[in-house]
């Protein structure tokens, strides 16, 4: 570790009486890591500086990686709560492989994050929080400040808790009130290296406490503090500008995954004229869905807290043959208790919109860590031949018209819609160009039963769809039953009869197929023909084209593809498969969209497979394709 | 948004039995007690005054759960032990619909209790009627939940060794805002009973006891049997005492506290302290009443609570009422969210 200056080791030595002018370098790509325990505000921490970030122009992206206990004990490795976000001038499509800066606010935090960041980055400590008890906590021997573990990397102490009490006394708070205002300090610290406007942050602390004028005065004071401190200090030497990213011109805000699904619903349910009812069982991390939008009564939206996932998706059935948008929302171990009730949606042909955003799996697995090992579930985890459509955005801003065009679907096939999110997407977020409502499309669905009573078969179809007519209860003359019983076609009587049976279930199945014509043809990412496609699908989006594109600026054959739908799969897809010597599929499961592939298409599909609940870095992605393109493995 | 709104269609011809019967045909066991219940029902919903589009009835699984494709009216046959959940959904999203459960002690209250006792405690605006006949009837003869201790069945055959659940004392325990008993046998109660549920607001909780001709028959035979139900059945009536026999001569009274007893009196002489039914009690004395089991007591029979409660389906409107404010459904700017930021040309 390099020596260090008086000054360094006790920073308020280091203030100098009269202000530095930043010294501002230029660099292209920031990736920084705020790591601290879950109370802490990382979270917080991390949201405002995204929104500090986004208004100042860059590209950005961000994962916040928290753990699944509320409240783990303080201090502790499992107790680390984490926010990544990479900004940009340029594109940004990941939060970044590795991040640039660490702000570690204890030990516990500084382990648990250190093997992550790039050879050289920055580290900025609470200093205040380095002591033997919180060591022991973490389980760390010796002291990281004086032994010779971050030899490899800058390190800032800054004694936060302390200086944070400095700039607050007396307005009389506690120690742990004024510890609670550490995250702004160091908020105010980054603001000032990364030339951020507080603005923002101030107006947000101001509505957030506003009935009470203290804490409003004492964040206020600490991010003050903290940027004040920055900016006088000699500890850092630099200050850095990103330029602004050329992002195309329009509105724009910053959202998550979940967000965006929980807009896009609303949106349905206005281009759809079908009130929404959205049914779900708290689920981590699906629950932010139920959150956003059971505030949005104003928009007629009619949210569920059902007693169990069962029950959630039985409401939502409910709702759909009361002629509701119905939407169920859940994780892994919810879509698998809602299997047997997403078959009677089958059977019935009632559309049902399901959003699974993965978590890490088996069992209760990961709950908040990110994997895409349900997709065979989606599939097939029904008893019976139980076709279902699934839908998978790529990004977090993406979830928005996905969702919308899986209501569509569901209502227009008359069909549940599998809409496969994940943990990445769902927190993550990145910002997005506000759409107008107006370029939105509209969907037409009718209820009218277009015959007169008399001639009215409710397993009807339209030539087309295949869809049966979707009346509802209310319409007079046009009573009929429906259930998990097999149905003969047409008619909708009970049947056991063989023949129809078989008929009905090719008919489930080409009902599917039939979504082909709904469903745009998927594009390659450089050239139709070559030695490697890079076929992916969900959030590994950001890091694939990536790393596709970094590959073709260098001259290699390579090309990707991204399916927003595994179910029907695009028309063109065995054409582009078939044009490449080799398929890579990079996937965060064992290989579950390759053995589709390979099944499907007989193509040789090779796998590249994390499940570590993280989502995959650029360079691993990278490494793989150069290996394929050497010919060192098949 | 746009609500569908669905009027109420001009008085016609008054409905008969008739208009509810659907073209199906009846697929239960000659004898079984379900095609009392079926016939009560038909002959009840005439009488409601509700358009026969505006009914639906939803089952589960089980015998019971054939019930909705022999009514002509709107009908779900669901899976197993989840028609109050999909009830719930649709009363939720319709609830200008009336909507109908018909389940059995199998398939509400085994796989599918957690369901019941939640619809039940939210209070939703649908009637539940669950045909328990204390058997598995549609798999053919295991003991269900409701079955005697020690019953001996195909799946128990030296006797079940679970003890029963009883399913108004579950519908209490849920604060159930409605709860009766009736007999499929005893046609014109189950018709009193039928019609009390129907128009009550909130969830009306009917347990019916139901005679399984083939895997459990006579498992209500005193109950049943015009000859003896007399003996052994109390009808609860709104502030009358509880008097019961051919001849009227036995009746129940509470010995100190919470213990009833019965006592035999002349029946023009009825003591004065005898126990007087109250439907608007608190769910204690319901709960009371349902321990009046056979052989030391009757079988109470009728309606035990019924009160009145907002339902959750009401609150739910409500809550969206009272949200509606203009502009306050301004999708472009929900869209936008609190903190945008241009990107200039």
């Amino acid at each position: 570790m390099p020596a260090k200056t008086k000054a360094e080791r006790d920073p308020h030595l280091a203030i100098s009486p009269k202000n530095r002018k930043p010294d501002a370098s230029e660099v292209e790509a920031v990736t920084i890591r705020f790591a601290g325990d879950s109370g802490d505000g990382v979270q917080l921490t991390g949201g405002q500086f995204t929104t500090a970030t986004a208004l100042s122009g860059n590209d950005l992206s961000t994962l916040p990686d928290y753990p699944a206990e509320i409240r783990a004990p303080v201090g502790t490795l499992p107790g680390v709560s984490g926010f990544q976000i990479q900004f940009s001038s340029r594109d940004v499509l990941t939060p970044g492989d590795r991040p640039d800066v660490l702000v570690a606010f204890n030990p516990a935090a500084l382990k648990a994050n250190l093997k992550d960041l790039a050879k050289g980055g920055t580290i900025i400590l609470n200093t205040d929080a380095f002591t033997l008890q919180n060591f022991k906590k973490a389980s760390i021997e010796t002291n990281p400040l004086e032994d010779e573990s971050l030899a490899a990397y800058k390190v800032v102490e800054v004694p936060m808790t302390t200086l944070t009490g400095n700039a607050l006394e007396g307005l009389g708070l506690s120690p742990t009130q004024v510890s609670r205002c550490k995250n702004f300090f160091a908020l105010g610290i980054m603001y000032w290296v990364y030339g951020r406007s507080l603005e923002a942050t101030i107006a947000w602390i101001k509505k957030k406490f506003n009935k009470v004028p203290t804490m409003v005065e004492a964040n206020t004071r600490a991010l003050h503090a903290g940027h004040a401190f920055a900016e006088t200090t000699e500890i850092f030497q630099n200050s850095y500008r990103v330029k602004k990213a050329p992002i195309a011109p329009g509105k724009y805000r910053n959202i998550t995954g979940n967000e965006a699904a929980a807009l896009g619903l609303v949106a349905a349910q206005q281009l759809s004229s079908h009130q929404l009812f959205y049914s779900t069982y708290p689920i981590t991390p699906a629950s932010d869905i139920l959150h956003n939008l059971a505030r949005l009564k104003a928009f007629g939206v009619k949210t569920f807290q059902a007693e169990d996932e069962i029950a959630a998706v039985g409401a939502a059935i409910g709702a759909s043959f009361g002629g509701l948008l119905a939407v169920t929302g859940t994780s892994g171990p919810g879509l698998a208790l809602k299997s047997e009730a997403i078959g009677l949606a089958v059977m019935t042909e009632l559309p049902l919109l399901v959003i699974n955003v993965q978590r890490g799996g088996p069992s209760t697995g990961l709950p908040t860590k990110t994997e895409q090992s349900d997709l065979l579930q989606a599939l097939y985890g029904r008893n019976g031949e139980s076709p279902v459509a699934i839908v998978a955005p790529a990004t977090p801003g993406e979830c928005f018209l996905a969702v919308i065009q899986a209501c569509r679907l569901a209502m227009k096939y008359r069909h549940p819609v599998l809409f496969l999110s994940d943990g990445y997407l769902g927190n993550g977020s990145e910002p997005w160009k506000v759409p107008g409502i107006e370029t939105l499309p509209k969907f037409e669905i009718s209820h009218e039963p277009g015959v007169p009573p008399e001639d009215f078969q409710p397993y009807a179809r339209d030539p087309k769809t295949l869809a049966r007519p979707w009346v509802l209860p209310g319409t007079a003359g046009y009573e009929h039953r429906i259930g998990g019983l097999e149905k003969q076609d047409i008619t909708g009587n009970v049947s056991y009869d063989p023949d129809n049976h078989e008929h009905m279930v090719h008919l489930r199945a080409e009902k599917i197929e039939r979504m082909k014509a709904d469903i745009p043809e998927i594009t390659v990412l450089g050239e139709p023909k070559g030695k490697v496609l890079v076929a992916g699908w969900g959030s590994t989006y950001g890091a694939i084209t990536t790393a596709v594109k970094q590959l073709q600026s260098e001259g290699k054959s390579v090309s990707a593809i991204h399916l927003r739908y595994l179910n029907p799969f695009p028309s063109n897809l065995e054409a582009i498969l078939k044009n490449f010597d080799k398929v890579l599929v990079p996937e965060m499961n064992l290989g579950q969209l390759q053995m589709i592939l390979r099944g499907r298409f007989l193509v040789d599909a090779i796998g590249l497979h994390k499940v570590k609940g993280q989502p995959f870095k650029i360079t691993e992605i990278k490494e793989k394709i150069e290996s394929l393109l050497e010919n060192k493995e098949s | 948004m746009a609500d569908r709104t669905f009027p109420t269609p001009k008085t016609g011809p008054a409905l008969t039995r008739k208009d509810f019967v659907s073209d199906q045909m009846v697929r239960w066991c000659p004898g079984c007690g379900d095609f009392a219940i079926l016939a009560q029902v038909q002959k009840t919903l005439p009488k409601l005054g509700i358009p026969k589009e505006k009914i639906v009835f939803i089952s589960g699984i089980g015998c019971s759960s054939r019930f909705p494709y022999y009514v002509d009216t709107y009908g779900f046959h669901s899976i197993h032990g989840r028609a109050p959940a999909i009830a719930t959904g649709l009363k939720c999203a319709r609830p200008d619909l009336q909507v109908w459960v018909v389940t059995g002690d199998g398939d509400g209250l085994s796989i599918g209790g957690n369901h019941l006792i939640h619809a039940i405690r939210r209070n939703i605006d649908i009637n539940i009627l669950l045909f328990n006949n204390r058997i598995y009837g549609l798999t053919k003869g295991q003991y269900s939940p409701t079955s005697e201790r020690g019953k001996v069945t195909k799946s128990s055959p030296v006797g079940s060794l679970d003890r029963p659940i009883y399913p108004l004392r579950t519908a209490l325990a849920s604060e159930a805002t409605f709860v009766a008993r009736s007999v499929d046998a005893d046609v014109q109660h189950l018709a009193e009973t039928l019609e009390r549920a129907a128009t009550h607001k909130g969830t009306s909780f009917v347990e019916i006891y139901q005679n399984c001709i083939v895997f459990n028959n006579g498992a209500f035979e005193d109950i049943e049997n015009r000859a003896t139900r007399d003996d052994f059945v109390v009808k609860l009536e709104h502030g009358k005492p509880l008097i019961f026999g051919k001849d009227r001569d036995h009746g129940i009274r509470m010995k100190g506290g919470l213990t009833p007893e019965v006592v035999t009196f002349k029946p023009e002489e009825p003591p004065k302290d005898l126990l007087v039914h109250n439907e608007k009690a608190g769910a204690e004395f319901a709960y009371m009443l349902t321990q009046l089991e056979p052989p030391e007591f009757p079988t109470p029979v009728g309606v035990f609570r019924s009160v009145e409660e907002a339902t959750y389906n009401d609150l739910l409107d409500a809550q969206i009422e009272s949200a509606k404010k203009p502009g306050a459904d301004d999708l472009s700017k929900l869209l936008a969210g609190p903190e945008t930021w241009e990107v200039a040309a």
